[in-house]
Protein backbone atom coordinates (compact mmCIF):
# COMPACT_ATOMS: atom_id res chain seq x y z
CA UNK A 1 0.00 0.00 0.00
CA UNK A 2 1.58 3.61 -0.98
CA UNK A 3 0.97 6.32 1.36
CA UNK A 4 2.04 10.07 1.18
CA UNK A 5 1.04 13.05 2.92
CA UNK A 6 0.61 15.22 -0.32
CA UNK A 7 -2.32 14.85 -2.80
CA UNK A 8 -0.76 12.82 -5.20
CA UNK A 9 1.64 9.83 -5.15
CA UNK A 10 4.75 11.02 -6.95
CA UNK A 11 5.70 9.51 -10.44
CA UNK A 12 2.02 7.58 -10.84
CA UNK A 13 -1.54 8.87 -11.68
CA UNK A 14 -4.39 8.64 -9.82
CA UNK A 15 -7.63 6.85 -11.50
CA UNK A 16 -10.50 6.53 -9.19
CA UNK A 17 -11.46 7.95 -5.50
CA UNK A 18 -12.81 5.61 -3.03
CA UNK A 19 -13.19 7.89 -0.31
CA UNK A 20 -11.95 8.51 3.01
CA UNK A 21 -9.95 5.50 5.05
CA UNK A 22 -9.21 6.26 8.67
CA UNK A 23 -7.73 4.30 11.45
CA UNK A 24 -7.92 4.63 15.12
CA UNK A 25 -6.57 3.05 18.63
CA UNK A 26 -7.24 3.74 21.99
CA UNK A 27 -3.91 2.98 23.90
CA UNK A 28 -3.37 2.98 27.59
CA UNK A 29 0.21 2.82 29.54
CA UNK A 30 0.79 0.17 31.80
CA UNK A 31 1.83 1.03 35.24
CA UNK A 32 5.11 -0.02 34.89
CA UNK A 33 5.60 2.29 32.25
CA UNK A 34 4.61 5.20 34.65
CA UNK A 35 6.38 4.74 37.56
CA UNK A 36 9.82 4.26 35.05
CA UNK A 37 8.54 7.60 33.62
CA UNK A 38 8.09 8.94 37.36
CA UNK A 39 11.56 8.69 37.85
CA UNK A 40 13.17 9.72 34.67
CA UNK A 41 10.77 12.66 34.76
CA UNK A 42 12.91 13.88 37.93
CA UNK A 43 15.76 14.33 35.45
CA UNK A 44 13.80 15.16 32.62
CA UNK A 45 14.58 14.41 28.80
CA UNK A 46 13.04 11.64 27.03
CA UNK A 47 10.20 9.15 28.22
CA UNK A 48 11.38 6.52 25.89
CA UNK A 49 8.20 4.17 27.21
CA UNK A 50 6.33 6.56 25.89
CA UNK A 51 7.82 7.31 22.54
CA UNK A 52 7.88 3.48 22.04
CA UNK A 53 3.76 2.83 23.26
CA UNK A 54 3.11 5.69 20.80
CA UNK A 55 4.96 4.33 18.23
CA UNK A 56 3.35 1.04 18.28
CA UNK A 57 0.00 2.58 18.62
CA UNK A 58 0.69 4.70 15.46
CA UNK A 59 1.78 1.54 13.80
CA UNK A 60 -1.80 -0.26 14.38
CA UNK A 61 -3.76 2.99 13.68
CA UNK A 62 -1.75 2.73 10.07
CA UNK A 63 -2.52 -0.80 9.71
CA UNK A 64 -6.30 -0.47 10.41
CA UNK A 65 -6.65 1.80 7.59
CA UNK A 66 -4.79 0.22 5.61
CA UNK A 67 -6.98 -3.08 5.88
CA UNK A 68 -9.92 -0.40 5.42
CA UNK A 69 -8.27 1.03 2.19
CA UNK A 70 -7.70 -2.66 0.61
CA UNK A 71 -11.77 -3.73 1.63
CA UNK A 72 -12.20 -0.43 -0.72
CA UNK A 73 -10.26 -1.96 -3.64
CA UNK A 74 -8.09 1.03 -3.07
CA UNK A 75 -3.98 0.49 -3.80
CA UNK A 76 -2.61 3.71 -2.29
CA UNK A 77 -3.55 6.58 0.40
CA UNK A 78 -3.36 9.74 -0.35
CA UNK A 79 -3.26 12.78 1.99
CA UNK A 80 -2.66 10.61 4.98
CA UNK A 81 -3.00 13.07 8.56
CA UNK A 82 -2.52 12.39 11.82
CA UNK A 83 -4.37 13.13 15.08
CA UNK A 84 -3.67 12.35 18.53
CA UNK A 85 -5.88 13.47 21.41
CA UNK A 86 -5.97 12.55 25.46
CA UNK A 87 -9.14 11.13 25.73
CA UNK A 88 -9.23 10.00 29.41
CA UNK A 89 -6.81 9.77 32.57
CA UNK A 90 -3.61 8.06 31.06
CA UNK A 91 -5.26 7.22 27.29
CA UNK A 92 -4.74 8.62 24.27
CA UNK A 93 -6.39 7.95 21.12
CA UNK A 94 -4.50 8.17 17.63
CA UNK A 95 -5.97 8.60 14.39
CA UNK A 96 -5.37 8.51 10.92
CA UNK A 97 -6.98 9.44 8.01
CA UNK A 98 -6.34 9.59 4.81
CA UNK A 99 -8.13 9.68 0.78
CA UNK A 100 -7.97 6.19 0.18
CA UNK A 101 -6.85 5.86 -4.35
CA UNK A 102 -6.06 3.64 -7.41
CA UNK A 103 -2.97 4.51 -9.20
CA UNK A 104 -1.23 3.00 -11.46
CA UNK B 1 13.57 20.45 61.83
CA UNK B 2 10.39 19.98 59.84
CA UNK B 3 11.61 22.86 57.68
CA UNK B 4 14.91 21.00 56.65
CA UNK B 5 12.81 18.23 55.81
CA UNK B 6 10.42 19.85 53.73
CA UNK B 7 13.05 21.89 52.69
CA UNK B 8 14.92 18.47 51.36
CA UNK B 9 11.94 16.97 49.86
CA UNK B 10 11.16 20.18 47.60
CA UNK B 11 14.80 21.08 47.09
CA UNK B 12 16.41 17.83 46.24
CA UNK B 13 14.18 17.17 43.18
CA UNK B 14 15.21 20.54 41.74
CA UNK B 15 19.07 20.93 42.68
CA UNK B 16 18.90 16.78 40.62
CA UNK B 17 17.11 18.53 37.86
CA UNK B 18 19.25 21.18 37.57
CA UNK B 19 22.63 19.36 37.45
CA UNK B 20 21.68 15.81 34.94
CA UNK B 21 19.32 17.77 33.58
CA UNK B 22 22.06 19.95 32.32
CA UNK B 23 24.67 17.21 31.88
CA UNK B 24 21.83 15.28 29.27
CA UNK B 25 20.78 18.45 27.52
CA UNK B 26 24.50 19.24 26.72
CA UNK B 27 25.11 14.99 25.43
CA UNK B 28 21.70 15.41 23.53
CA UNK B 29 22.89 19.03 21.47
CA UNK B 30 26.30 18.03 20.76
CA UNK B 31 24.45 14.60 19.04
CA UNK B 32 21.75 16.52 17.60
CA UNK B 33 24.65 18.66 15.73
CA UNK B 34 26.92 15.65 14.78
CA UNK B 35 23.93 14.19 13.28
CA UNK B 36 22.30 16.98 11.72
CA UNK B 37 26.01 17.70 9.86
CA UNK B 38 25.29 13.89 8.97
CA UNK B 39 22.04 14.39 7.50
CA UNK B 40 22.83 17.57 5.31
CA UNK B 41 22.96 15.48 2.30
CA UNK B 42 19.10 14.99 2.22
CA UNK B 43 17.12 18.00 1.30
CA UNK B 44 13.70 18.82 3.22
CA UNK B 45 11.28 21.24 2.68
CA UNK B 46 7.55 21.72 4.10
CA UNK B 47 6.08 22.21 0.73
CA UNK B 48 4.47 19.68 -1.91
CA UNK B 49 6.24 20.22 -4.62
CA UNK B 50 9.56 18.43 -4.75
CA UNK B 51 12.49 20.91 -5.09
CA UNK B 52 15.39 18.53 -6.05
CA UNK B 53 13.61 17.61 -9.27
CA UNK B 54 14.33 13.92 -11.06
CA UNK B 55 11.90 11.22 -11.96
CA UNK B 56 10.58 9.86 -8.83
CA UNK B 57 10.12 6.25 -8.73
CA UNK B 58 8.72 5.30 -4.93
CA UNK B 59 7.46 7.37 -2.47
CA UNK B 60 6.97 6.00 1.68
CA UNK B 61 5.27 8.46 4.37
CA UNK B 62 8.22 8.35 6.90
CA UNK B 63 7.22 9.14 10.48
CA UNK B 64 9.45 10.18 13.31
CA UNK B 65 8.45 11.16 16.90
CA UNK B 66 9.69 11.77 20.09
CA UNK B 67 8.35 12.07 24.39
CA UNK B 68 10.08 14.09 26.42
CA UNK B 69 9.08 15.77 29.77
CA UNK B 70 10.30 18.64 31.76
CA UNK B 71 12.86 18.25 34.79
CA UNK B 72 12.30 19.75 38.37
CA UNK B 73 14.34 22.76 37.85
CA UNK B 74 12.76 23.77 34.50
CA UNK B 75 9.21 23.47 36.03
CA UNK B 76 10.29 25.45 39.12
CA UNK B 77 12.11 28.30 36.92
CA UNK B 78 9.26 28.17 34.60
CA UNK B 79 6.96 28.59 37.68
CA UNK B 80 9.06 31.42 39.01
CA UNK B 81 9.04 32.89 35.22
CA UNK B 82 5.35 33.37 35.35
CA UNK B 83 4.99 36.02 38.08
CA UNK B 84 6.85 38.29 35.89
CA UNK B 85 5.76 36.57 32.28
CA UNK B 86 8.29 36.50 29.51
CA UNK B 87 9.87 33.97 27.67
CA UNK B 88 10.78 30.63 29.43
CA UNK B 89 14.23 29.56 27.94
CA UNK B 90 14.19 26.38 30.21
CA UNK B 91 11.14 25.08 28.45
CA UNK B 92 12.25 26.79 24.97
CA UNK B 93 15.28 24.68 24.47
CA UNK B 94 13.08 21.58 25.57
CA UNK B 95 11.25 21.60 22.51
CA UNK B 96 13.75 22.79 20.14
CA UNK B 97 15.34 19.73 20.96
CA UNK B 98 12.61 17.16 20.80
CA UNK B 99 11.67 18.73 17.75
CA UNK B 100 14.74 18.39 15.88
CA UNK B 101 15.20 15.08 17.46
CA UNK B 102 11.93 13.92 15.96
CA UNK B 103 13.18 15.43 12.78
CA UNK B 104 16.40 13.44 12.55
CA UNK B 105 14.44 10.26 13.45
CA UNK B 106 12.28 11.27 10.36
CA UNK B 107 15.82 11.26 8.01
CA UNK B 108 16.96 8.83 9.62
CA UNK B 109 14.46 5.96 8.92
CA UNK B 110 14.64 6.80 5.14
CA UNK B 111 18.30 7.71 5.11
CA UNK B 112 18.43 6.19 1.35
CA UNK B 113 15.75 8.85 0.13
CA UNK B 114 16.46 11.95 -2.82
CA UNK B 115 14.41 14.27 -0.65
CA UNK B 116 11.72 14.58 2.04
CA UNK B 117 8.39 16.91 0.96
CA UNK B 118 5.64 18.18 3.30
CA UNK B 119 7.26 17.80 6.29
CA UNK B 120 4.70 18.24 8.82
CA UNK B 121 5.80 18.93 12.80
CA UNK B 122 2.98 18.00 15.67
CA UNK B 123 3.05 18.66 19.55
CA UNK B 124 0.34 17.04 21.32
CA UNK B 125 0.72 17.53 24.69
CA UNK B 126 -0.12 14.24 27.02
CA UNK B 127 -2.57 14.41 29.36
CA UNK B 128 -1.38 14.50 33.34
CA UNK B 129 -2.60 11.33 34.47
CA UNK B 130 -1.92 10.89 37.69
CA UNK B 131 -1.98 13.52 40.62
CA UNK B 132 1.64 15.28 39.99
CA UNK B 133 1.67 13.60 37.00
CA UNK B 134 3.78 13.81 34.32
CA UNK B 135 4.16 17.16 31.88
CA UNK B 136 5.03 15.46 28.81
CA UNK B 137 4.41 16.58 25.44
CA UNK B 138 4.78 14.42 22.35
CA UNK B 139 6.32 15.63 19.18
CA UNK B 140 5.38 13.61 15.55
CA UNK B 141 7.05 14.85 12.55
CA UNK B 142 6.05 13.56 8.99
CA UNK B 143 6.41 13.70 5.57
CA UNK B 144 6.87 12.21 2.27
CA UNK B 145 10.18 10.49 1.06
CA UNK B 146 11.00 10.51 -2.49
CA UNK B 147 13.28 8.19 -4.04
CA UNK B 148 14.39 8.52 -7.61
CA UNK B 149 15.99 6.18 -9.78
Amino acid sequence: MLMSNIEIIPGKTITASHGIASGSTVRAKHVGRDIMAGLKNMVGGELRGYTELLEESRAEAIARMQAQAQQMGANAIVNVRFSTSSVAVGAAEIYVYGTAVTVD
Amino acid sequence: MELYVLLLFWGMPIVLGFVFGQIAEKRHYRSIHAREKALLHLPTTSGKLPIMGGAPVRCELVTGSVVVSVDHFKRAAAALRAFVGGQVKSYESLLDRAKREAVLRLKESCSGAHEIVNLRLETVPLSKSTQGGIGAVEVLAFGTAIYVA
